[in-house]
């Protein structure tokens, strides 16, 4: 692990006023500052976080990085952030430890078989690198994977994607934080914002336990809590927050090269830098706000966990937590403008944003910068759900993330 | 893992249960009549509350009937279970 330095941002006091007013400092807030001073010079930016600086859902993820969905319009955006990904480091100027260490998606039935070539297709004419590998094939690229034919769910193959990988959460917060701060971003924490102030269609100030801050736009990137926020906006999303969580074991020699992942037993799995091993499943079916979920999810990802990965058996698990994702109807995005005239809308990650930190962040600040959509960020309009231009990813990206 | 009061079956452990989302929204009195945006609000747009929530939840693997509960989103806890057919308490 690299060395970083003590202060990696300034924590000023929050001006009276600026531009730009960003809620939520999680990595996509912090995207968001980094490129709209970095490629539009905005830089009368404040934004305010209602905890500690990435301590939400960046801090919680698995940290899967990828770009093989099925629809065009989720190739483009998440295909661009990916590239990002890909010089980010350089960038920043700061360690992210990205490792292209490829991702599996395994098909354990015949219909798992064929929409993964399907998707595999799919990627293939929009640009992604993928294939198909047999079982023979995953047992090379990822040696510990139980292919063998008398399990439950047997694995007749999977998709993968080499250019997929996984980054250090914590350093891609602090190296957006840093270059947005020393841009003069004003990154504000223990800030929430508790309200908005509006005049007609605008709003011109946020409310927040620090005070009132007047503001020209807001942007709002606050996750699993975007639906607290749009509440007192009296605007409608179609969200609902989930509990969603995540494990780790205790420090393994390197044993996992690769990311593997399982819709049908629903588990994935790779290993960090340090040792652990990554684990995680799907949402609780519930509702919920608390950052924390139910135990009966980790028995089952555990049990999935070890049947697929038998060496897995004797590791011990050392920690679980969870986050609140927000989860939309298609399983995709809400990226854009609202019917405020200078309120812009970011949610609906639900179990998948980490991967498009930077892409996002790009994007949205075009966005906000342009007070028009990118073309990556179009498709993902609030009014898909009344046009039913849906890009439905569900089932069709692969397991969540 | 907690246990959730089945109207019929008395507390039964979470794994028996499945969720159903928001409960109380009706079927569109007048289908026919409704625009896009009252469609869309029909099937796609549903209540996020932190705190309060009605929702419907189903004993899956018990006797199989769908009832009604108020759980509060932040702590998890059912404060009631009310059959189908019973009004809702008010939430505030
Ligand atoms: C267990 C788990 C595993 C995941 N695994 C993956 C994965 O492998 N790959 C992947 O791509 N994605 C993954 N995700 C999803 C990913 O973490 C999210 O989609 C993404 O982090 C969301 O964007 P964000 O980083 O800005 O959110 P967050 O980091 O949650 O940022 C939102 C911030 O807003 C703040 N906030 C909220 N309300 C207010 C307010 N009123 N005032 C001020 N601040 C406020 C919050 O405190 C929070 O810090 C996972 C998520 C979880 C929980
Ligand atoms: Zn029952």
């Amino acid at each position: 692990m690299p060395e970083h330095p003590d202060f990696l941002w300034r924590s000023p006091e929050p001006k009276k006023s600026y531009d730009v007013v960003i809620v939520g400092g999680g990595g996509h807030g912090l995207a968001t500052a980094h490129y709209l001073a970095q490629n539009h010079g905005i830089t009368n930016v404040a934004v305010l976080e209602k905890g500690w600086l990435a301590g939400g859902n960046m801090a919680r993820n698995t940290t899967l990085i990828r770009s093989n969905y099925l629809w065009d319009e989720s190739a483009g955006i998440y295909e661009h952030s990916l590239k990002l990904w890909e010089g980010l480091e350089e960038d920043l100027g700061y360690p992210i430890l990205f490792s292209q260490r490829g991702v599996l998606n395994l098909a354990h039935t015949l219909q798992d078989v064929r929409d993964s070539v399907r998707r595999v297709e799919a990627n293939r004419l929009n640009g992604i690198d993928a294939e198909w590998v047999e079982p023979d094939e995953v047992r090379k690229i990822c040696p510990i994977v139980n292919t063998s034919s008398d399990i439950r769910y047997p694995v007749l193959g999977a998709t993968y994607q080499p250019r997929a990988g996984i980054a250090k959460h914590d350093y891609v917060a602090w190296g957006f934080a840093r270059r947005a701060s020393e841009a003069g971003v004003d990154l504000i924490q223990d800030c929430e914002v508790t309200d908005f102030l509006r005049e007609g269609n605008r709003v011109v100030g946020v409310r927040t336990t620090k005070g009132d801050i007047a503001c020209g736009q807001v942007a709002l990137a606050s996750a699993g809590s975007t639906s607290v926020l749009t509440d007192k906006l009296g605007l409608r999303v179609p969200i609902q927050s989930h509990p969603l969580q995540a494990l780790v074991s205790e420090l393994l020699e390197p044993v996992h090269p690769t990311i593997v992942m399982s819709n049908a037993v629903h588990v994935y799995v790779s290993q960090a830098h340090k040792g652990e091993l990554v684990m995680g499943a799907g949402v609780d079916s519930y509702n919920g706000y608390g950052q924390r979920g139910a135990f009966h999810i980790i028995e089952r990802q555990m049990a999935a966990a070890v049947e697929l990965f038998p060496v897995f058996a004797r590791a011990h698990l050392l920690r679980t937590w969870g986050g609140i994702v927000d989860v939309t109807p298609d399983a995709s995005p809400i990226v854009g403008k609202t019917p405020y005239d200078n309120v812009y809308l970011n949610c609906g990650w639900g179990t998948g944003g980490f991967k498009a930190t930077p892409g996002v962040g790009w994007t949205f600040a075009h966005t906000i910068a342009h007070d028009a959509p990118h073309e990556y960020n179009a498709p993902f309009t609030l009014d898909r759900f009344v046009t039913g231009r849906l890009v439905d990813e569900h089932g069709a990206a692969a397991v969540a993330h | 893992m907690q246990l959730i009061e089945c109207p019929w079956c008395g507390p039964r452990e979470e794994v028996e249960f499945h969720y159903g989302g928001q409960a109380h929204v009706a079927y569109p009195a007048e289908p026919a009549a409704l625009d896009d945006r009252e469609w869309a609000e029909y099937l796609f747009f549903r209540d996020n509350p932190k705190g309060l929530f009605r929702e419907r939840w189903s004993h899956a693997a018990g006797c199989r009937r769908w009832f009604n509960a108020e759980r509060d989103t932040v702590t998890y806890q059912f404060t009631r279970v009310y059959t189908a057919q019973e009004k809702g308490p008010v939430v505030r």
